[in-house]
Order: C-alpha cells, then sequence, then structure tokens
C-alpha cells in the first residue's frame, strides 16, 4: 500500500482532471439526452477546439482563459450549423444514419486537422502552467484548479439555462417528449441544433481549460472521448449531475490506476472499465433504444 | 434488394481474374490487391451490418487478431505459412463470438453496439501495443521467403488471384446466406428485432452466428494483409483505419447487397489514388474525401452505388416507351 502522502495528491489531482472530463461529459450527455444519439465526433470537435485555443495564442497572443471567451459562442455556432445542415438532414431521422454520419464528420474533422498541421505534438508553454497551489496536504498545479472551478461555474449556469430559460424549457420538453413538443409549437430541428450548439461549446471551454497543461495533435480527442463514453454510461445518459459526479469518479480511477500500474495500463483501466460497465449494466442505464 | 445470382458472381470474378493476364504493372496490381482486400474485409462488415443490421465500429478487432495470429504463430512458433493463415482466420472468428456473446447477451444494439466493438478494438490495440508477444511498440517483421510454400510468391499476380480467390469464396459464403432460413432471419432481425423474436426467431443466436462469420471473413483479409507486406503493428492492425475502410465499403458500394463492398472498394479506392495524384502523398486527405463520400451517400444515395443504378435502371424502364410518342407528338 502506498502511504497518505502519495495516494492524496494523486486522489485530489484525479478530482481536477475529472472535472475536465465531466465537462466533455457534459456535452456528450446533453446531446444524448435530447437528441438520443451518440455523437462519435464529439472527440475530434474537443481536438479541434485544442488546435483553435492552442493558435489563439500562438498567433494572437490569447491567453487560453480569454480565448474561451471566444471560442465557446464560436463552437456554439459550428455546433448549431453541424447539427442545422448536416447532420440533421443528412441523416432523414434514422439512427443507423446519424451514427455513420457523426462518425464521418469525425473522420473529416480528425484527418483535416492531420493534413493541415501535421501529426506533430505541440504545447504551449505558458508562464503559470507550473505555478502550483500549496494546500497543506498536497500542491495542486494551478492551472488544474483553475480549471476545477470553471467546469463548476459552467454547470452551474448550464443548469440554470435548462432551468429558467424559455429555450432550456424548450429543450427539456423536447428530451422528454419530441411529438408532443413539435405540436406545441416548439421548433425540435431548431432545439436539436441549439442542444448539440450547446454540448459542442462545452467542448470549447473544455479545450482552453486543458490546454495550459496538456499537449495537442490530431488524434488527442479520441483518448477524451472513450473517458468521456465512460463517464456518461456510468452516470446515466442524459444526466448533467452524473456526468459531473461520473467524471470525478473517473478522473480519480485513472489517477490511482496510472499510480498502480503505470500510464499505458492506466488508460486500459478506463477502457475495460468501460467495458464492464457496458456489459453489465445496459438496461438501466440505456433503455431500449436501438 | 436484388440478389446475386451465380452466374452474375461467375462473371464478374473471371473479369477480374483475367486482368493480370493482361497487365504486369505492379501498380495496377497492388492498387487491385489492396482494393479487393478491402472488399473483402467490407463483406465481413456487410454479413453482420448490412444483412444482420447490427453496425460494428471495431471491426479493426478481427482483422487485427486475424493477422496477428497468423504472423506470431509464423515468426515465433515456426507453424508453416498456410496454416497460420487457416489459424488467424479460426482466431478472429473466436475473436468474434466472444465480443459478440459479451455484447449480444447484455442486449446491446444500435449505438451501444456499435460503441462497445470500437472500445474492444481499441483494448486489443492497446495490448498489442504494450505487450511483448505482439512485438509491442515495434511490430512484427514476417522473414522474407519467397517460396509458395511459405504463402509469399516473387510475383503480385499469385497474390492478387489468392485475393480474388478469397474475394469469390466471401461472394459465394453471402449468396448461401441470401438463399438460407438464416438469411432470412438475419434480415428479420434487421428489420424489426422485436418483431423476428415474437414469431419465434432465436435472435441472440442469429446474431451471435453473423458476427462469427463476420470476423472470420474479415480476419482472413487481415491475414492476407500480413502476408502480402510482410509487417504489421498495433496501428495498422488494430487501428481505426480498417474498421472505417470496414464500413465505408459496403455503405458506398450498397448496403446489404452481395457486390456492395466490391463496388465500394473500387470506388473509395480510386478516389483515393487519384487524390494522392493530385496532392501527391499528403496524410489525412484521403480520408478526409472518405468521411465525405460517406456522408455525401448517407445523404443522398442511402442504398449505395448499387442502390443508385437499380434507381436509374428503373428510370430508364419507364422513360423508354414514352420516347416514341414524344417524337411523334
Amino acid at each position: 500500500m502506498l502511504s497518505p502522502i502519495i495516494l492524496v495528491p494523486a486522489i485530489l489531482n484525479g478530482l481536477l482532471t475529472g472535472a475536465v472530463y465531466g465537462l466533455v461529459a457534459l456535452g456528450l450527455t446533453l446531446i444524448y439526452g435530447v437528441l438520443h444519439i451518440i455523437n462519435f465526433a464529439h472527440g475530434a470537435l474537443l481536438t479541434a477546439a485544442m488546435f483553435a485555443a492552442f493558435f489563439a495564442h500562438r498567433l494572437l497572443g490569447l491567453d487560453p482563459y480569454l480565448a474561451a471567451l471566444g471560442l465557446t459562442p464560436l463552437f456554439f455556432a459550428l455546433g448549431y450549423c453541424l447539427q442545422r445542415f448536416v447532420i440533421g438532414p443528412a441523416a432523414h431521422g434514422e439512427d443507423r444514419n446519424i451514427l455513420l454520419v457523426t462518425l464521418a464528420l469525425a473522420v473529416v474533422i480528425e484527418n483535416a486537422l492531420l493534413y493541415a498541421f501535421g501529426g506533430d505534438t505541440r504545447t504551449l508553454n505558458l508562464a503559470y502552467a507550473f505555478d502550483v497551489v500549496d494546500i497543506g496536504i498536497a500542491f495542486l498545479a494551478l492551472p488544474r484548479v483553475m480549471g476545477f472551478a470553471v467546469v463548476l461555474a459552467v454547470a452551474l449556469t448550464l443548469w440554470l439555462i435548462l432551468a429558467l430559460t424559455d429555450t432550456g424549457k424548450a429543450i427539456r420538453a423536447v428530451a422528454k417528449e419530441k411529438l408532443g413538443a413539435e405540436l406545441s409549437g416548439i421548433d425540435v430541428a431548431h432545439i436539436y441544433a441549439v442542444t448539440f450548439g450547446l454540448g459542442t461549446a462545452c467542448l470549447a471551454i473544455a479545450a482552453c481549460l486543458l490546454i495550459p497543461t496538456y499537449y495537442v495533435n490530431p488524434h488527442i480527442g479520441n483518448a477524451f472521448v472513450l473517458v468521456a463514453f465512460t463517464i456518461v454510461v456510468l452516470g446515466g445518459m442524459g444526466s448533467v449531475t452524473g456526468a459531473l459526479i461520473g467524471g470525478l469518479f473517473v478522473g480519480v480511477v485513472e489517477s490511482l490506476c496510472g499510480l498502480y500500474l503505470g500510464e499505458s495500463l492506466g488508460q486500459i483501466g478506463i477502457f475495460v472499465m468501460f467495458i464492464l460497465v457496458l456489459l453489465l449494466r445496459p438496461a438501466g442505464l440505456f433503455g431500449e433504444r436501438a | 434488394m436484388k440478389r446475386a445470382s451465380l452466374a452474375h458472381i461467375a462473371v464478374v470474378i473471371a473479369v477480374l481474374a483475367a486482368v493480370p493476364l493482361l497487365t504486369a504493372s505492379n501498380l495496377v496490381l497492388n492498387f487491385l490487391v489492396v482494393a479487393l482486400l478491402i472488399a473483402l474485409v467490407g463483406q465481413g462488415w456487410n454479413v453482420l451490418g448490412g444483412y444482420g443490421g447490427q453496425y460494428s465500429f471495431g471491426h479493426a478487432a478481427f482483422f487485427g487478431t486475424g493477422a496477428y495470429v497468423s504472423a506470431i504463430l509464423q515468426t515465433r512458433y515456426g507453424v508453416n505459412a498456410w496454416l497460420a493463415f487457416g489459424l488467424g482466420i479460426a482466431g478472429g472468428a473466436l475473436i468474434g463470438a466472444a465480443i459478440g456473446a459479451l455484447t449480444f447477451r447484455s442486449g446491446l444494439r444500435g449505438s451501444y453496439f456499435a460503441l462497445v466493438t470500437l472500445a474492444f478494438a481499441e483494448v486489443l490495440r492497446i495490448l498489442a501495443s504494450v505487450a511483448p508477444i505482439t512485438g509491442a511498440g515495434v511490430g512484427i517483421l514476417i522473414t522474407l521467403d519467397l517460396r509458395p510454400q511459405a504463402f509469399q510468391f516473387q510475383s503480385r499476380a499469385p497474390f492478387y488471384w489468392i485475393i480474388l480467390a478469397l474475394l469469390a469464396a466471401s461472394f459465394l459464403i453471402v449468396r448461401l446466406i441470401e438463399q438460407s432460413r438464416f438469411g432470412a432471419w438475419l434480415v428479420a432481425v434487421r428489420e424489426n428485432e422485436e418483431a423476428a423474436k415474437a414469431v419465434g426467431v432465436n435472435t441472440q443466436r442469429v446474431k451471435l452466428a453473423a458476427m462469427t462469420i463476420s470476423a472470420a471473413i474479415t480476419a482472413a483479409g487481415g491475414a492476407f494483409y500480413a502476408q502480402y507486406f510482410l509487417f504489421i503493428d498495433s496501428g495498422i492492425a488494430y487501428g481505426p483505419w480498417i474498421s472505417i475502410e470496414a464500413l465505408l465499403a459496403p455503405i458506398v458500394g450498397g448496403i446489404g447487397s452481395a457486390f456492395g463492398p466490391l463496388l465500394g472498394a473500387l470506388l473509395v479506392k480510386t478516389l483515393g489514388e487519384l487524390t494522392k495524384l493530385v496532392t501527391g502523398d499528403a496524410p489525412g486527405l484521403d480520408l478526409v474525401i472518405y468521411g465525405g463520400v460517406l456522408i455525401l451517400i448517407v445523404a443522398f444515395a442511402p442504398q449505395g452505388i448499387a442502390g443508385l443504378i437499380a434507381d436509374l435502371r428503373l428510370r430508364f424502364a419507364r422513360l423508354r416507351p414514352r420516347l416514341p410518342e414524344r417524337a411523334h407528338g
């Protein structure tokens, strides 16, 4: 057994990483909860957002936290347009087609980035990237603590939007009963696109939180999105709080697996957990949608 | 969907078989070997996805297992290459049956089936990239031994005929499925699983059998790949690229039809080569185009090229009697 001196920081760091995982999962679960589709392009969109954040700093000198203010609406618009003008019309309302279209989008985005920027791994060197906060029992990386706080703020904002605004009510109505919502005058195609936009906007924020301490390459999103799938399945499809709590949990599991088994096997820990959850708790968590 | 007749299959295979007699160009043969390989892997996907409606996003799991089993048996245990090839197919089928048993028993369908197959392929990829027996990050190089006994040949033509023979075998398998009661059950599962269950089809067993056959065909492609290129690593064998090519070929060509994967593979590979001609060897660009084609096909031709051809034929058949009338009027 490891001593608490190693264990406690590992758990705390896991929680901090997990918060960002939670944010990625939040976008995924929101889209699933309303559109009832698994968005296979989620990882590629996260990669795109990370590249955007990277170049916002490299070319425009924008701090990632500042860039988030611009990238979030930009990615909201991107997500809105993708659903409204590509996924929706191309899928003809068939679930199998939606799967294929989001997968195809993922392939296009990922490889367009590969073509444009090459396969190299890039990192930003920010002055504060290695700053730490001393909380007595452990030192925590400042960017991660910031990330944790931002994730909580975003989750709260999202919750308020869903609970209080008319659009939020419409989103919840469509999620519950699509036909009924349509009959009461809600523009379902618009709400679908807004939801997709919100899910994509979450990615822009997550990307800006990740970029100070992480690296970016054209395949980076995949690592996060499978983690996000695991979280979404764990926390219950479509559940906002489930995504956050699942995110924290998975973050800790990953951190501990990495500690005991090493980096690459720690990644396997996530996959194995994911497959186990899918296999053992399918009915209750996913319902009967085919 | 129109069924494949034996005559059609014989004509297509005969025409393709004549190609090496007409040209000895390595460029042409290499292109065709790769296209037929993708057609074979796509045919594997087609059995499960096209006929059974179970969309797998992780056929790399079977392709890679076929490749690794065959390569490992040859290089580490000195097994004869042809025997290793057969065992590679068996290994792929076994993995298919195992993944199928787990996922179908848990009732995973639709998005979740796609997701869990993808995850299995990724787990295998990561395992293969760290395990010593698969050569970890280095991969496996099959020793050069240019003798027919070792499943290696001086020229490309024998390889071409072998992959063509495998493809022909897959056509026959698909035709057998189409004509059998099992095929009817499989299509029933695709169209409405609940209804199929209600009329007494053992849907789990049908899906499991389809997945095993599908995996075996795809594994044959993987084992052939290892033999042809004499090198595999985790990114090639279990990488997402092959999962995507596996579903791209049948969907572009015409899902749930015997000739779909071949049509699709030829079209997609031609597009890929044309891209390379225009832009040089730019990594990623061919896949960007594949993704774009996939979206366009799903949006505008859900039945693929085969469906488009059938559509055109129907339209011409309707037009023809009207033409003389117009001439008079």
